[in-house]
């Protein structure tokens, strides 16, 4: 039936507000006791053994040093003298909130990660690696200016930001892998279970604390990062970062978290 | 080049808690890279805190002590204003000393 009248019944059915509430709500009614800033500190939200190692390890966050990185790395100017700033709005200062956008010339999701290479391509500069290291780095630092922030993510009256939203929705429930998960089966029906030694976080504000720092990589992660190891650990094969797919599903998954305080860089277990 | 540690103290007037943390890969020389060869191993062999010209705090470490590793623990005494003094040497004779105030 979808192949009779696909556009027409994607128009029909996308509601991205009706989206954000049902499932903002569903997170505070599966929760009750926590507030929804809570949300974007992952596992440390869900336990309250985790919550005090938490307030203890961001007395001395392990994601300082990248994030001192990242501030260097940003103010250093390129070969031919400009900088990142030149490349963003604001100066690239406190904008992270508005990441992912739907870019209309282009009709595609724009990721921070992707914008920052294109930055580094425009001005004569190799790309960086999208998964850790140094796109980490930066992306840490421009989080860090966005903290505490409300996401805030526009979908703008145009049938391809739709398209785009509905397809990052569609990936996000759909089962992949030899385990058969999809995003949801970890991340909607059993954040604050362990699955192993982890807790689950939950799916509301996962995004917000990007990137991250986790002990089990023993370093900084970015959201490709995140994305392409949560597709080879239900082994699945995971796609190349910055594909149509993820920056798909980073753009849902960022606008159902809207309004949520940015907390990034953040640190998980 | 910004120095590998970060140190904190803090004196409640009786006892002084020091946290720090160290950017170092420790790698213990067990791994092996994607290469399929292995990486030698560089790990911190010393650490010391002193202060007033004497160690507080000495640790032996070898291979097994994780990467960026986190220090904490407290020592009788410190006074306000005075210096702590950190230092590490690693198995390549590499080192770097840090000093921190005591809040």
């Amino acid at each position: 039936m979808l192949t009779l009248a696909p556009a027409a019944r994607a128009a029909d059915t996308v509601d991205p507000a009706a989206d954000k509430a049902a499932f903002q709500k569903f997170f505070t009614s599966k929760f009750p006791k926590l507030k929804l800033e809570d949300f974007v500190n992952g596992p440390y939200s869900m336990n309250e053994d985790l919550h005090k190692q938490w307030q203890e390890k961001e007395e001395f966050p392990p994601y300082e040093f990248s994030l001192e990185a990242g501030k260097e790395m940003f103010s250093t100017p390129f070969k031919n003298g400009k900088t990142y700033a030149d490349c963003f709005p604001n100066k690239g200062i406190g904008i992270r909130q508005n990441y992912p956008y739907f870019d209309e010339k282009e009709g595609k999701v724009v990721t921070l990660e992707l914008a920052l290479n294109r930055c580094r391509e425009a001005n004569g500069e190799a790309p960086f690696s999208y998964v850790k290291d140094d796109m980490a780095a930066l992306t840490a630092y421009m989080a860090f200016t966005s903290r505490g922030k409300p996401m805030d993510i526009k979908i703008p009256n145009d049938p391809r930001a739709l398209e785009a939203y509905q397809k990052g929705k569609e990936y996000f429930y759909t089962r992949r892998g030899q385990l058969n998960f999809s995003c949801a089966t970890c991340h909607i029906q059993s954040p604050g279970e362990r699955i192993r030694a982890e807790v689950l976080a939950p799916a509301l504000g996962i995004l917000n604390a990007m990137p991250i720092y986790r002990s089990e990589w023993s370093g900084m992660g970015t959201t490709s990062r995140r994305f392409t190891t949560c597709n080879s650990q239900i082994r699945g094969v995971p796609l190349n970062p910055q594909d149509d797919e993820y920056r798909n599903l980073e753009y849902y998954l960022s606008y159902v978290s809207n309004g949520l305080p940015i907390s990034g860089p953040g640190a998980r277990p | 080049m910004a120095s590998s540690i970060r140190v904190r103290a803090t004196s409640n007037g009786d006892t002084t808690e020091v946290q720090a943390l160290i950017q170092h890969p420790m790698d213990s020389g067990f791994v092996k890279d994607a290469k399929g060869e292995i990486i030698p191993p560089h790990f911190i062999q010393v650490l010391t805190f002193e202060y007033d010209g004497k160690p507080v705090f000495v640790a032996d470490w070898g291979g097994g002590v994780s990467k960026d590793p986190y220090v904490k623990f407290a020592f009788k005494g410190g006074k306000k204003g005075d210096d702590l003094k950190v230092s590490w040497v690693d198995n390549k004779g590499a080192t770097d000393t840090a000093t921190a105030k005591i809040q």
